[in-house]
């Protein structure tokens, strides 16, 4: 356990050494202020909580910052030390290569969840300070769950980064997973309930298609109920489905530990 | 081969017994066989692509031998990670993340062997590093990075130190450094594996030289013994009586004689010239292949 909080460690301080952690809490904050800023302004005679709209546009915001920004962190992760140069000596030392894989995971989720809870809890305060704390619960566990998505795409990109040799085969895989979770499979699910032509899909497929994107299982966590639900009209797919809170946040969970498992694997059987 | 064969000894910190491996077809290690015992200073010497950083990575438990059998301090270091908390390791051309400071990355290896994080300075005085301890690494010069290399190997007293390359494009003030560690490390009972691709600059620093080409030994001893086994003659220059210049080849007991009757016939100019350690190594390379 030393050993990986070692690695956790040592990343996290990389991390802020290379002005990563401070440029993109800047990203963040900067952001998710614009979206308060616009969000909460035509809130004054609603009876909705200035902070569940800030909430929708938020977490709209994360669906494609925070995967991207996880997947930027994570996807050199093993071929960087490979690539310095330092990766045989880091081995060299008393620890496995799983306990190297975790503590890299840990370190970097440590940054995203420094920048995330910063940036967005720099939007929440200003909102705060503006209309009052009314929403507040939402928004923590808007900014909670962001995070578990955050660490989804981080597992993700050190799959990525334990299976290839390079650097830049990583950086395109990590592309291609972005794309393929943000934009494509909303897109293919989308056409593929046009091509069924007004047929009703069966409610579990719909379940499963909606758990097998940690992007859909995260919006539909956020977004699917209370007053946030009703805003961004996600409530409507969230009564729909046989999805409860419990099972998306696992989902989500095993969405993280499958791919670190698998990066974990791949790493130790490789002839370094 | 001619191969002086060197008795296991139970204590042996190295085991290699038949050790084999290749990459993708190509055996880059065959049938290799040899025992490193605590206290001695063993050079591998061989061209570059000739196994040595494989035997290495062997040792080190990060590639696996496809026959054979390794045993590191007492241990298949595949899988005794408890091992190598007594082994200390220098890649060749070592590399550190350049943002730290000597001092950062000295600790950080140091927590990962289990040792407190501060508190290294005799190691750095050691290295001659102490006053760019707080530099970072980014403004370090080759000879400065092999220092905090060296540091970091030293670590925590190892029991087994294996170098590799430590002197490649190292100045010949730090390389004398470098070989007066090791030699006060191997004093305490430790062992020191070092490769090199240079027979030459390991006289009088290593006590057995382990010649390895494509990945088979085809030489182990002292260099005594490498000199004595290649039986290259020596090379004696003069200027005749006549005014000529002569060059004849002379055998190790011929030497005392030929010298002798040379002074007496009034030769002058006298150069004799022995074997060098690179004629010996090549020579080894060419019987080999021969």
């Amino acid at each position: 356990m030393s050993a990986i909080l070692t690695i956790a460690r040592r990343e996290l301080a990389e991390g802020i050494r290379n002005r990563w952690v401070v440029s993109m809490t800047a990203v963040m904050a900067a952001l998710a202020s614009v979206i308060a800023a616009l969000g909460s302004a035509p809130t004054g005679s609603t009876a909705t909580g200035a902070l569940d709209v800030v909430v929708v546009g938020l977490a709209s915001l994360t669906i494609f910052l925070v995967p991207l920004i996880a997947l930027l962190l994570s996807h050199d992760s093993i071929t960087r030390e490979a690539e310095r140069g330092t990766l045989l000596l880091l081995l060299s030392h008393p620890l496995s290569r799983p306990q190297v894989v975790a503590g890299k995971f840990m370190g970097q989720l440590a940054i995203l969840a420094l920048t995330t809870v910063i940036g967005f809890g720099f939007a929440a305060g200003f909102v705060i300070w503006r209309h009052g704390a009314e929403g507040w619960q939402a928004f923590a566990m808007m900014t909670a769950i962001s995070v578990l998505l955050g660490a989804v795409f981080l597992a993700l990109g050190t799959l990525a980064s334990s299976v290839v040799q390079e650097s830049s085969t990583a950086a395109g895989i990590a592309i291609g997973l972005w794309l393929l979770f943000v934009a494509l499979y909303d897109m293919a699910l989308l056409a593929a309930l046009v091509a069924r032509g007004g047929h009703a899909v069966p409610g579990w497929i719909m379940d499963l298609a909606l758990l097998l994107n940690p992007t859909d299982a995260y919006r539909l966590l956020t977004l699917g109920e209370g007053a946030s639900a009703m805003l961004s009209g996600m409530g409507g797919v969230y009564d729909n489905s046989q999805l409860t809170p419990a099972l998306l946040a696992g989902g989500l969970l095993v969405w993280c530990v499958l791919p670190l498992a698998l990066a974990m694997t791949a790493f130790s059987r490789r002839n370094l | 081969m001619t191969a002086i064969i060197t008795a296991a000894p139970n204590d042996a910190t190295v085991i290699l017994e038949g050790v084999g491996k290749s990459y993708g077809g190509r055996p880059v290690v065959s049938a290799l066989s040899y025992a490193l015992p605590p206290g001695q200073v063993v050079a591998l010497v061989g061209h570059n692509g000739a196994g040595k950083t494989t035997q290495i990575k062997m040792m080190l438990g990060l590639t696996r031998p496809d026959s054979g059998r390794i045993r590191v301090l007492g241990a298949d270091p595949g899988h005794g990670r408890t091992a190598r908390a007594q082994l200390g390791y220098l890649p060749e051309s070592v590399q550190f993340h350049l943002a730290f400071t000597g001092r950062e990355t000295l600790g950080f290896y140091a927590r990962l062997k289990g040792l407190p994080t501060r508190g290294h300075d005799a190691l750095f005085a050691r290295v001659g590093l102490l006053e760019a301890a707080d530099r970072p690494v980014r403004g370090y010069s080759k000879g400065m990075r092999q220092r905090l290399g060296l540091a970091q190997a030293l670590l925590g007293r190892p029991r087994l130190l294996l170098l590799d390359e430590p002197t490649s494009g190292l100045d010949p003030a730090l390389r004398r450094e470098l070989y007066g560690i090791v030699a006060d490390l191997a004093r305490q009972g430790a062992t020191v594996l070092l490769s090199s691709h240079a027979l030459t600059e390991l006289e009088g620093h290593a006590e057995r030289v382990i010649v390895i080409n494509q990945g088979r030994k085809i030489a182990d001893g002292s260099l005594a013994e490498l000199r004595r086994l290649a039986g290259l003659p020596s090379r004696l220059r003069f200027r005749a009586s006549d005014g000529g210049l002569r060059r004849i080849d002379l055998a190790e007991a011929e030497k005392a004689a030929t010298l002798r009757a040379l002074l007496d016939t009034g030769a002058r100019e006298i150069t004799l010239e022995d074997p060098s350690l690179d004629d010996i190594y090549a020579h080894f390379l060419r019987s080999e292949a021969a």
